[in-house]
């Protein structure tokens, strides 16, 4: 526990040593505030679930922009060999990364606050909702980061981790915008499949465990996966 | 004898149909400071990934410390420090947060990490460079970083991998020094392609050529194993004043190849003064410098330089390393050259 506390924290404190962190937040926040504000003041209402798309949608490339170096990077200088001869488990170092990332997601949608508080200032905001969206949010994107962390611990090349995780996560979101093209009987499968059906409940305030337990098992099955990928290693 | 802190027994690692290691099987005890010497891609690096737990061999097991690679690889790594090849960093860290994060990891906190790292960085010179990001070192501090990363919780077992690459000759001094003070209490085993370094720093060499160790001893030992070798310099004057020797090559060299012992004579390139210079080599470990001279003296011939080159681990390196046979079902990459002839000082030992 100590010890995947102590990578995670590493890893925090790295994004904010390098540029990373800064240039994912601002581009995400620079995306998110063109496309809500714009039409905003024509809709006329005082909701933010258009910024909660808008976020989800961003994260698609923001997660693996941010999870792409994770081991990658690691392995391509070597540093890995130190990382895992450490007393440790490989597991250790898989929760330790993701968690590491997972802080960096939780400032992302920190930076995002100010959009629904001024929202809040223009008229009468419903904060219920709001919690819960940043919930569903923080769901979907640690999901979108055990992806990318899974893609990552594969190769030693950052784009293709990047390029693969990010392909993936866009399939997940953009599924939902499909399903009125689809054939009745796989528009359940699908739409339990999207990421766009689980965290619309969530971004209508309602917190349903199907949704919790959909997201979590997609970030544990990642995360297994790239615990596999840095075992394999050993074989290889 | 003192316990035995690392064994490995029939360590065999295959990477497809290639071996990398073959059924390699040694014994460090505590206070052994033992040296990996082998060409590039001869299995030293691979062996020591076996030993800190980074890949699994393919067969065999080996154990560290009492514990056993397979069954408890967490007990082994917290038994050593390791260096690995090429000294792998975080280049964005600064040297003390970088020593910090390790000794964390080793589970040293607070005030005996702060004391463990006042050490280390005193014993491997890195004061000066403390609050610098790592990238903006040259290589000979990031070789020592790297060191003093494997140092910091006082592992009862080292694993180097090439420790002295890119230090320069004083810092190589001292790193030297700092090993071999290590290894009086303490298990080391290094790697280098550097013959004299052996020489000066390990008790122990193991030669590994192709997967295979194909030498356990003292470098004393090994030298011996190579005979003498011998360096005569011969005024020119004096053989232009033989009209026998002038100009035949042979009559020259057979002036001492004819001497008890010598097995081989080669004329080397002449001397910066001018002097013929000779390259003598003998199986036999006695020493024949009385015998060279004299036989110099009767063929008239002037003496400038005479030179014993008694250790001659360069020379066993090379039979070792080259007449090895390849490794069964080895798809031979064998870039290294595979030269048996005694030409010129082997580029690997500079």
């Amino acid at each position: 526990m100590q010890n995947t506390l102590t990578i995670a924290g590493r890893q925090f404190r790295s994004y904010f040593n390098g540029p990373v962190a800064y240039i994912v937040i601002c581009i995400v926040l620079l995306l998110v505030g063109v496309f809500f504000w714009s039409p905003f003041f024509l809709m006329g209402r005082t909701t933010v679930r258009e910024m909660f798309r808008l976020l989800s949608m961003t994260l698609a490339f923001a997660a693996p922009a941010i999870t792409m170096g994770l081991i990658a990077e690691e392995r391509r200088s070597g540093t890995l060999e130190l990382l895992i001869t450490m007393p440790l488990r490989e597991s250790e170092v898989i929760v330790g990364k993701f968690l590491g990332a997972a802080g960096l997601l939780g400032v992302l949608l920190l930076c995002s606050i100010p959009y629904p508080m001024s929202v809040s200032t223009l008229g009468n905001l419903d904060w219920g909702p709001v919690l819960s969206g940043y919930v569903g949010l923080y769901l979907q994107g640690s999901a979108m980061i055990a992806i990318g962390l899974a893609a990552s611990s594969f190769t030693e090349n950052q784009l293709v981790a990047f390029f693969s995780s990010f392909f993936l996560c866009a399939i997940f979101v953009a599924l939902g915008w499909l399903l009125p093209l689809l054939p009745p009987a796989l528009v359940n499968v699908v739409q339990f499949i999207s990421f766009d059906s689980h965290f619309e409940s969530l971004g209508r305030g309602v917190i349903d465990t199907r949704d919790l337990f959909y997201f979590l098992s997609i970030a544990g099955f990642s995360l297994l996966l790239a615990f596999r990928a840095l075992e394999s290693r050993r074989w290889s | 004898m003192s316990e035995v802190m690392i064994e490995a027994r029939n360590l065999t690692k295959r990477y497809g149909p290639q071996r990398a290691l073959d059924s390699a099987s040694f014994e460090v005890r505590k206070g052994e400071v033992l040296g990996f010497l082998g060409p590039n891609g001869a299995g030293k690096s691979t062996t020591m990934k076996i030993l800190t737990c980074f890949i699994a061999p393919t067969e065999g097991t080996a154990r560290i410390n009492g514990h056993d690679i397979w069954e408890d690889p967490i007990g082994v790594r917290a038994s050593i420090g390791y260096l690995p090849e090429s000294t792998p960093l975080y280049t964005e860290m600064m040297v003390l947060e970088y020593l910090e994060f390790m000794a964390q990891m080793r589970g040293l906190k607070g005030d005996p990490a702060r004391k463990a790292i006042k050490k280390v960085v005193e014993a491997t010179m890195l004061g000066d460079v403390i609050g610098k990001e790592i990238r903006t070192l040259s290589k000979g501090f990031r070789q020592r970083v790297g060191i003093a990363q494997a140092l910091v919780h006082e592992p009862p077992v080292l694993i180097l991998d090439e420790p002295m690459s890119g230090l320069d000759p004083n810092q190589a001094i001292g790193i030297r020094d700092l090993i071999r003070e290590i290894g009086k209490e303490r298990t080391v085993i290094l790697s280098t392609h550097n013959l004299a370094e052996v020489q000066v720093t390990c008790q122990r060499v193991l030669i590994i050529a192709r997967g295979r160790i194909v030498a356990d001893d003292t470098p004393e030992a090994l030298s011996r194993q190579g005979g003498r070798r011998y360096v005569v310099h011969v005024d020119p004057a004096s053989v232009e004043a033989k009209a026998s020797l002038r100009g035949s090559k042979t009559a020259l060299t057979s002036v001492f190849s004819g001497i008890a012992g010598i097995d081989t004579v080669r004329e080397a390139s002449p001397a910066a003064d001018g002097a013929r210079v000779f390259d003598l080599v003998a199986s036999a470990s006695a020493d024949l410098r009385a015998a060279i001279f004299r036989a110099a003296v009767e063929a008239g011939l002037v003496l400038v330089e005479l030179r014993s080159k008694g250790e001659n681990l360069e020379q066993v390196f090379r039979e070792l390393t080259t007449t090895a046979a390849p490794a069964a079902g080895s798809t031979g990459s064998d870039d290294e050259n595979d030269d048996d002839e005694d030409d010129d000082e082997d580029e690997e030992t500079k």
